[in-house]
């Protein structure tokens, strides 16, 4: 199938002019670039958003100079008020989830690379591409207007439980226009992942080059793949309920309100709606959009280990198979966000079970990881730094999942900070540092210039230490019954855990100060940076075989060959301890 | 000649505040009949901060009553009858929130004349006047933040409450009418400097709902008006 | 660096480990664990959250340390020196992981389920002392029958709360309503069991009370219930745990426990006052 399909790739003459060349690029490489400069900015809003959020926590009546910029009424003279904290709450959790943690390991690396790691010209649809990163960022923009609306952004979470987000600027501050925005921005969202997954499943399976079958394919490819088929299913179901979300607010209708509500007064004029209906939609598409976050960085740090133990893992199938097994089990488990919801309680056992064995694939390939260090050569650079840290974060984020699996348990942890920590250090923390492993990776193929290693180091150092001192102490709060999306500790038994957030509110602004490093680095190197040669990392995989940037068509018009499994390292060739894989020589000892 | 123009220019500076700022008053007693429903008790232990600053718990205000069956709290103006006064005063007119609690539990001011909501609270709170001819809006104020400044252009009794403490419900009256009064606990109002005419008078209790009364005054005249409202038992 | 990494990854992993071990934050009072359990069902919610600390503990640290020491040994090698591989390679990893953790999760869950069947599959007894919960943006209101032992209708189009109406109560035309007691605090006999009826008024709520490990959300439009019985005297918070709008912080009431004495006087202090 692969080599009569790749005759048929859409060949598309060289671009000309910046419009075509850097803006409404149809090249692959250009849109995955497009989509890490979306999530940059997306990340860089976020943080900034928690850094108010932490500082309103432990000086919640101190006025933040400036904030009263963004909003008049959210913080008047710079104080912030409650719906305020909510509604940067919200736009945090939400650009953090959809426009980071599902663009930059997904679209960003995956659309650079996933062509490329197969031997492909461009992904299998061009133009489909061009759209998907477009209608994401028409997404990206109507989820930021929703700061300029006179209301206000939504309060809702990034959840958006019904009622209160469906019936209307009644339910208070933050649910006027911002909520109705904010299902307009995702409605759009879904739309573009939809496309980019299409896209990613198409070119796999139908446009890798000759000799690079399935069990060809390196492991990034391999998540990449299956994260887009998971995607598919999840944005599918996310996209109708923001449809019917939208309706409530504007048309109406009631999926979501239940008759008998009285908000503001006033007697809401809905009836026969159910909010667990909502709940169910959401997290049907919410639990596996956790695995979408996670599992492309679980590709990209196994390729980047890899390549830094020069051997490789103990299993490429079993690794596969648990990737799959992952993205399988993700279906089956989204009630446990949901066990005290008022939803049958036979029904929170059911999801219970699966939550649990599901903890099976994830340790066998912790297991798989550590395993494979056992013996290896390993090198330390930034990459395989932020690689072994991956292992470090998703193992403590990992074990926090254990209590929160069993529903006796949920009973007490439920909307405590032990489940903020929980998925913050495995989605939020591990993820990014799949990303940026990732991106201390492939800096140098991307734009020709090394970054640099020693700012690398310092960064690498601060965010890893950062991390942990931020979010260990969660899983404590949570232990004291700490609740969440508390815009201020008030309650008798809070108060005495504020000397904890202080110190987390310290470590926050420490670490996030330290992300400048990277930024700088990022920038500075772009256009100062030392050149980069064309395999920097001896690395096996395709990319390598290309100039640092590579050219737009990639292999420049030929379709290359590949003659081994991704990973042959530890052996001895003319080029060192590994085989790249379009390398025609054989593997000696 | 320049007598008379003189004596013309003077007395008409002189009458035509007298044409809205006369020498007669409508005075007068809010009283009712039956049994009103009793005053209840207002928890607010969710709010310790609050509830420490009263040793005996307050109590609802929707039907405040004095010795006598008077009704205090009931809002009295002329409805009909008097020029329409343009300017609103500069003064502005000041709502407190202070125990959870708003003080006064009903206010009158006029259209276009400047609220100022304090809030003495060391909890935030987030007022919300419930208009429904004027522009709904509500706002949070953390305490230490400034008093809040807004104003209401159409005339309208306005339920207020507060976002934050179910228990705190006050009103404003916002009417074009300067001559308004709220009755004392003892009930009595008093309109004064009302020129001579004949005028509608409405009383409104918030949940008693309004009467009407018509009266014609003249001179320096002082002229009462009772007003007598059925309470209801719930 | 590699061995850096290794360090600070122990130091990081035994450092995680002392609040949980001593539960404080480190070298304060600042209490970090639950706080001592008031409920008949409680204890078994505690068993099984020590369980799961004991292996989840030892699953942390054990692959931290692994980690750190593969690193530490295995890191900045020379160039030529030998690759070896695990023993036993990846088949034995993936049966350990089958049957230590497939076996671990099994019990976790299998025991576990007990715990949970107590609270939701039990109905409450028939005796159980019955108080309506309800929930609205942004207090807590509890409703007990009074002396006709029965709860008068609900209207929602006659709530006033500025007349403490908190529920849409209709003494005028509804008789059962006229004995009805209502209160901002939920305070109840010890040692009997509560059944406590939920009613969100306006949006979703939920009704936490750590000392009490009870745990659930009021949703608009359904009949929901919980059980308990409270075993210790005192005042106990109960806190909002899902987001309801700006006042969220700020939406708690008291459970106050009571002996069936002080409770019996409370309740009709309480009812002269409505």
């Amino acid at each position: 199938m692969s080599v009569a399909s790749v005759q048929h790739v859409q060949h598309h003459a060289p671009p000309q002019g910046f419009i075509r060349k850097h803006i409404f690029s149809v090249d692959h490489k250009v849109i995955g670039k497009q989509y890490y400069a979306l999530a940059l900015v997306a990340v860089l809003i976020g943080m900034v958003l928690s850094w108010l959020m932490r500082i309103h926590l432990v000086w919640p009546n101190a006025p933040i100079p400036g904030l009263q910029l963004l909003s008049k009424s959210g913080a008047p003279g710079g104080i912030m008020t409650p719906e305020y904290y909510l509604s940067l709450l919200t736009m945090h959790g939400t650009l953090m989830v959809f426009f980071v943690l599902t663009n930059a390991p997904f679209a960003a690396f995956g659309n650079y690379f996933l062509p490329i790691q197969i031997g492909a010209e461009d992904m299998a649809f061009p133009r489909f591409n061009m759209m998907s990163f477009w209608t994401t960022f028409v997404a990206f923009c109507i989820l930021i207007a929703a700061f300029f609306v006179p209301d206000g952004p939504p309060l809702a979470g990034w959840t958006s439980y019904a009622p209160l987000s469906a019936v209307g600027p009644d339910a208070g501050p933050g649910e006027g226009l911002g909520q109705t925005l904010w299902g307009l921005s995702i409605f759009v969202f879904c739309i573009g992942s939809l496309l980019g997954s299409l896209n990613f499943i198409a070119t796999t399976l139908d446009l890798r080059t000759k000799g690079m079958t399935l069990a060809r394919m390196p492991l990034c490819t391999w998540a990449w793949f299956i994260t887009s088929c998971i995607s598919l299913l999840a944005f599918a179901v996310l996209l109708p309920a923001c449809l019917l979300l939208i309706l409530d607010r504007v048309a109406g209708t009631s999926f979501f309100i239940p008759a008998g509500l009285v908000i503001s007064d006033r007697l809401q004029p809905h009836s026969g709606g159910s909010p667990l209906l909502w709940q169910h939609l959401f997290w049907f598409f919410g639990h596996p959009e956790v695995y979408i976050a996670i599992l492309p960085s679980m590709g990209i740090v196994s390729h980047i280990l890899i390549n830094s133990m020069r051997r490789p893992l103990l299993s490429y199938r079993v690794v596969i198979y648990c990737m799959m097994a992952i993205g399988f089990l993700s279906y089956m488990v989204w009630g446990h966000h949901m066990f005290v919801s008022g939803m049958n309680p036979f029904s929170s056992l059911m999801f219970s079970f699966p939550t649990l064995v599901i903890t099976i694939p994830a340790t066998i390939l912790t297991l798989i990881w550590l395993g494979s260090l056992y013996g290896s050569r390993l090198r330390i650079t930034t990459a395989s730094l932020f690689a072994l840290a991956f292992i470090s974060m998703f193992v403590s984020g990992g074990v926090s999942g254990f209590f929160l699996a069993q529903p006796s348990i949920d009973i007490y942890l439920h909307a405590t900070y032990f489940v903020v920590g929980h998925f913050h250090m495995v989605m939020g923390v591990a993820s990014l540092f799949g990303v940026l492993a990732g991106t201390y990776f492939w800096y140098p193929k991307m734009t020709g210039h090394m970054m640099n290693e020693s700012l690398g180091r310092i960064h690498f150092w601060f965010t890893f230490v950062g991390t942990y001192c931020i979010f260990m102490p969660f899983h404590y709060l949570g232990l004291a019954g700490n609740v969440r999306r508390y815009s201020a500790f008030v309650d008798d038994y809070l108060v005495p855990l504020i000397p904890v957030h202080r110190f987390i509110t310290i470590a926050a602004l420490v670490t996030g100060a330290a992300q400048l490093i990277f930024l700088y680095n990022l920038i500075h190197s772009r256009f100062r940076g030392p050149a980069a040669p064309p395999n920097p990392w001896e690395c096996t995989s395709l990319e390598w075989t290309m100039p640092s940037p590579p050219p737009f068509d990639n292999f420049g018009g030929k379709h290359p060959v590949v003659y081994h499994d991704p990973y042959q390292y530890g052996v001895k060739s003319s080029t060192g301890d590994f085989l790249m894989q379009d390398s025609p020589e054989e593997a000696r000892g | 000649m320049y007598t008379k123009r003189w004596f013309a220019v003077l007395s008409t500076m002189v009458v035509s505040p007298g044409l809205l700022f006369g020498a007669a008053t409508i005075s007068g007693k809010v009283t009712y009949t039956g049994t009103p429903a009793k005053a209840k008790a207002i928890d607010m232990s969710k709010e310790p901060s609050c509830a420490k600053q009263h040793t005996t718990p307050i109590t609802t205000e929707g039907v405040v009553t004095g010795p006598n069956n008077t009704l205090g709290n009931v809002v009295v103006y002329v409805s009909a009858g008097a020029s329409d006064d343009s300017s609103s005063p500069a003064q502005a007119v000041t709502f407190t929130q202070k125990g959870c609690q708003y003080i006064p539990h009903v206010i009158a001011l006029r259209t276009g004349q400047e609220l100022k909501v304090v809030n003495e609270d060391q909890t935030s709170h987030n007022i919300h006047p419930m208009a429904k001819v004027n522009r709904e809006w509500n706002k949070s104020q953390p305490p230490g933040t400034p008093p809040l400044s807004e104003k209401f252009d159409k005339e309208e009794f306005i339920p207020v409450k507060c976002n934050v403490h179910p228990w705190m419900h006050g009103y404003f009256a916002v009417l074009k009418t300067s001559h308004y009064a709220i009755s004392g606990e003892d009930g009595s109002f008093k309109l004064p400097d009302l020129p001579a005419g004949k005028y509608t008078i409405t009383a409104w209790q918030e949940d008693y709902g309004t009467q009407t009364q018509d009266v014609t005054i003249s001179g320096n005249e002082t002229k009462t008006v009772d007003f007598t409202f059925k309470a209801k038992p719930y | 660096m590699g061995k850096v990494f290794a360090v600070i990854v122990v130091v990081i992993a035994l450092a995680s480990a002392v609040p949980i071990i001593t539960h404080h934050w480190f070298g304060t009072a600042i209490e970090l664990s639950p706080p001592p359990d008031i409920s008949t069902h409680g204890h078994a919610i505690d068993e099984q959250l020590s369980e799961t600390m004991v292996e989840a503990g030892l699953s942390f640290l054990a692959a931290q340390l692994v980690l750190a020491f593969f690193v530490w040994k295995f890191s900045n090698r020379a160039a030529d020196a030998e690759i070896k591989t695990f023993p036993g390679g990846a088949k034995w990893l993936v049966i350990a992981a089958l049957a230590l953790v497939g076996t671990e999760m099994l019990a976790l869950g299998v025991l576990g389920q007990r715990a949970w069947a107590t609270v939701y599959f039990t109905p409450a007894k028939p005796d159980a002392l019955q108080v309506q919960a309800q929930a609205g943006q942004f207090a807590f209101y509890f409703r007990y029958p009074g002396a006709d032992g029965k709860f008068g209708d609900l209207h929602p189009d006659k709530i006033d709360e500025g007349n403490s109406n908190f529920f849409g109560l209709d003494p005028a035309n509804d008789v059962e309503s006229r004995d009805d007691i209502v209160s901002g605090e939920l305070a109840v006999p010890a040692n009997r069991e509560i059944h406590l009826l939920m009613h969100a008024k306006d949006v979703g709520h939920s009704f936490y009370v750590r000392e009490l490990r009870i745990q659930q959300d009021f949703v608009p439009g359904l009949d929901l219930s919980v059980h308990f019985t409270a075993t210790k005297v005192g005042k106990y918070e109960i806190v909002c745990t899902q987001l309801c709008g700006l006042g969220h912080y700020n939406m708690k009431a008291y459970l106050n426990v009571l002996s069936q004495e002080d409770f019996d006087s409370w309740l009709k202090q309480k009812a002269s006052e409505q």
